[in-house]
């Protein structure tokens, strides 16, 4: 187990939301840098990873993109398993997908950790003049329900870095009051699900 | 439990097709059309499910298949070693003389009217017509998995006289002018040599002249693949003027469903339907867009040049898509759609419009195709797809569970044939749903490209529960095939990263063929496994 060395902390996060809100490109962005606009559809769960440095941990994300489609719900919610952050994602041009974003708390407070950090982003704000959800009223909707809140653009790369450090960051605090010195690769994954 | 299809296990007997291997002129079709006069009742539809069975029963000799399959991994190994050894320029020499070959026996079964043939024989399938050639092979290993000994290696044994296609060093894939088109601007596959172009110009003309009696015009090189699709599917009698009538009639209704309910697409209980299909066409590509990490720069492009984009990118395209989901959606709505189900289309759609390609694919624009052209195609890949998805169905149906159980299916057998595989799995705690899931889900559709695809099914048609229960087989064969770079991933990340990104962007025929070969020795290894492997 050498490549442990590389990192501190390993943080399973999902990216979960209705289907066309831009989740695949979220991930290729803050992972490759990449933005494809033929992206195809997610089939079951694809998987990424990233590096970073927060506070002076390095700390590797492990990236969960999920398909959006409810049908595929059965089987995903297995994925959520051992996962401390999430990013909600809706579409700022299609109201409906951020309709079901209850509905997605929902599931997601069924499976997941409670003490998961979760962020709602309204994606595709290079879009602006097709929006159709005011900022505020999501950023209040945020508030209530005790989620972080950005709006980004994955085509033009906004706000993407700050959205996962954001709960990357909110994983590392959470994690670190634990932390007693530094442990190999598995133990803090462990730590978190055994929290649940 | 999966829904059995009697017309779904239609595997071409034997006799059906002159034995190939040799070059030399093939058999007369006597022998086919007394077989044809005597089964012609057998494509009814509705037939009885058992005797379908017991005929292709008859017909398989699993010793013979397994010969078969093992000569083929053989000479896979004899062949990488060859290219070792060989001088580049005497490998070409070779390959040019027996293109000749090919090229004149293929000009000779041109000529036979109305019967089926495959240019390229499957020397996998179980239509055995192996059972002419008497090589004895015994091979000690048949139960042991293949994936033990690392591929390539040598191996004594007789270089028995298998078809000349498992014989060639980069042969072009036969899949060929429907999938070589499709590649002709990836720098990983060798530009059409003169030869080949002009056999493409061939069966061009072939395509183009005056006979379109189904079985002639068929005989040409993709098309036999069309043709053996909708005679395996069942719904076409092997007579020819039955052939047509039937055709013609499932078209006519397919063009009722569309009148029937396409239109109720936007109504309130439809819509939801629709609206997923219709955010999904769009983002449809015939092949894997995502830049696979171990391929190297000179690659990196070669996903944008695919010229299949184009086509797909055209509105009336991606509105036969739309129709035909929708209307597969509504009448199964045991399931309804899911996302992947649109990748099935694919292989049948490309297949079916590549007969009216003349000039370059990227150049290729459908309205140019008669209205009524199209409108066949569209019908013929809307059954085509429904014949296979019939046997399939619990994939698709709430939670999924036909896929669960193979997934589970595949692990259990993983754990069997490749115990170090497996275990290596669980230490890094990778599950098979991770991966296997989108395997299950799409066919292998998304890890391999088209023309594999193509071929894949090809075979997949041949055997019973092909797309259900040999599936199965052939996802545990392309799993130990890559034992080698999963033994050397050392952590989760690593493995996933693995898995979901297979570099089998430049694999063609003979990678399939090697890999159905191994597929079926599993299959026939674990031939009398406890019951949950079948199903």
């Amino acid at each position: 187990m050498g490549s442990d060395e590389a990192y501190n902390f390993v943080f399973k996060v999902v990216l979960i939301g209705e289907s066309g809100v831009g989740k695949s490109n979220l991930l290729s962005r803050f992972t490759k840098n990449e933005f494809n606009h033929d992206s195809r559809t997610t089939i079951g769960v694809e998987f990424s990873t990233r590096t970073v440095q927060l506070n002076s941990f390095t700390i590797k994300a492990q990236i969960w993109d999920t398909a959006g489609l409810e049908r595929y719900r059965a089987i995903t919610s297995a994925y959520y398993r051992g996962a401390v952050g999430a990013l909600l994602v809706y579409d700022i041009t299609k109201h409906l997908t951020y309709e079901s974003v209850e509905r997605w708390l929902k599931e997601l407070y069924d499976h997941a950790d409670p003490h998961m950090v979760v962020m709602l982003v309204g994606n595709k704000t290079d879009l602006e003049s097709e929006r159709s959800v005011p900022t505020e009223e999501a950023k209040d909707f945020a508030e209530k329900k005790g989620l972080l809140f950005l709006e980004t653009s994955a085509l033009q790369s906004t706000n993407v870095e700050a959205a996962f450090n954001q709960v990357l960051a909110g994983d590392s605090s959470f994690s670190a009051s634990f932390l007693v010195m530094i442990r190999p690769l598995n133990f803090y994954q462990k730590l978190g699900v055994r929290l649940c | 439990s999966t829904t059995y299809h009697p017309t779904t296990t239609i595997l071409i007997k034997a006799g059906n097709k002159p034995p190939p291997a040799t070059p030399g002129k093939p058999k007369k079709a006597t022998t086919f059309q007394e077989f044809e006069s005597i089964t012609s009742d057998a494509w009814d539809v509705g037939d009885d499910d058992d005797e379908l069975l017991a005929m292709a029963a008859q017909n398989l000799n699993i010793e013979v298949v397994m010969e078969t399959a093992n000569k083929v991994i053989e000479n896979h190994s004899k062949q990488q070693e060859r290219q070792r050894q060989d001088d580049p320029a005497e490998s070409g020499q070779r390959e040019e003389d027996a293109q000749e070959e090919v090229v004149a026996e293929e000009v000779e079964e041109e000529e036979e009217d109305e019967y089926l043939r495959v240019e390229e024989v499957d020397a996998i399938s179980p239509d055995a017509s192996f059972a002419s050639q008497s090589s004895p092979y015994t091979d000690s290993r048949l139960v042991k998995s293949h994936s033990e000994a690392p591929i390539g290696s040598p191996k004594a044994g007789e270089h028995a006289g298998l078809h000349r296609q498992r014989s060639l060093p980069h042969r072009p894939p036969i899949i060929p002018l429907v999938a070589r088109m499709a590649d002709q601007n990836t720098s990983g596959t060798p530009a059409m040599t003169e030869r080949e172009a002009s056999r493409l110009d061939k069966f061009k003309q072939l395509l183009a002249g005056p006979n379109t009696d189904l079985g002639k015009r068929y005989s040409g090189q993709q098309p036999p693949l069309i043709w053996q699709r909708l005679r395996r599917q069942g719904y076409l009698p092997a007579n020819a003027e039955r052939r047509e009538s039937v055709l013609q009639r499932k078209r006519q209704e397919y063009f009722g469903f569309i009148q029937q309910y396409y239109d109720s697409r936007n109504d309130e209980h439809h819509q939801d339907t629709y609206r997923q299909i219709h955010i999904d066409i769009p983002r449809m590509s015939p092949e894997n867009l995502v830049l696979q990490p171990k391929v190297t720069e000179i690659h990196i492009d070669i996903p944008r040049t695919n010229p299949l984009i184009p086509l797909f990118q055209q509105a009336s395209v991606q509105e036969i898509f739309e129709r035909i989901l929708f209307i597969w959606a509504i009448r199964h709505p045991a399931s309804g759609y899911v996302q992947g189900i649109n990748d099935l289309v694919t292989p049948f759609f490309v297949v079916f419009v590549f007969e009216y390609i003349e000039e370059e694919v990227e150049n290729f624009d459908v309205s140019s195709l008669q209205e009524e052209a199209l409108r066949n195609i569209e019908a013929d890949s809307f059954w085509c797809m429904s014949k296979l998805l019939d046997g399939i169905q619990d994939n698709y149906t709430f939670a999924q569970p036909g896929i669960q159980r193979k997934v589970k299916a595949l692990e259990e057998l993983v754990s069997r044939i490749d115990e170090s595989v497996h275990r290596h799995m669980q230490q890094y705690e990778v599950e098979y749903l991770q991966f296997a899931f989108r395997w299950m889900n799409n066919l292998l559709m998304r890890e391999l490209p088209l023309r594999c695809t193509i071929r894949l099914w090809d075979t997949y048609q041949a055997e019973p529960e092909g797309f259900s229960h040999f599936h199965l087989y052939v996802c545990a064969a392309f799993l130990v095939r890559w034992r080698k770079e999963i033994l050397e991933e050392r952590d989760f990340q690593g493995l996933m990263i693995l898995l979901q990104n297979l570099p089998t962007m430049h694999w063609g025929n003979e990678e399939v063929s090697v890999l159905l070969a191994e597929a079926y020795r599993l299959k026939f290894a674990f031939a009398d496994a406890p019951n949950h492997y079948k199903r």
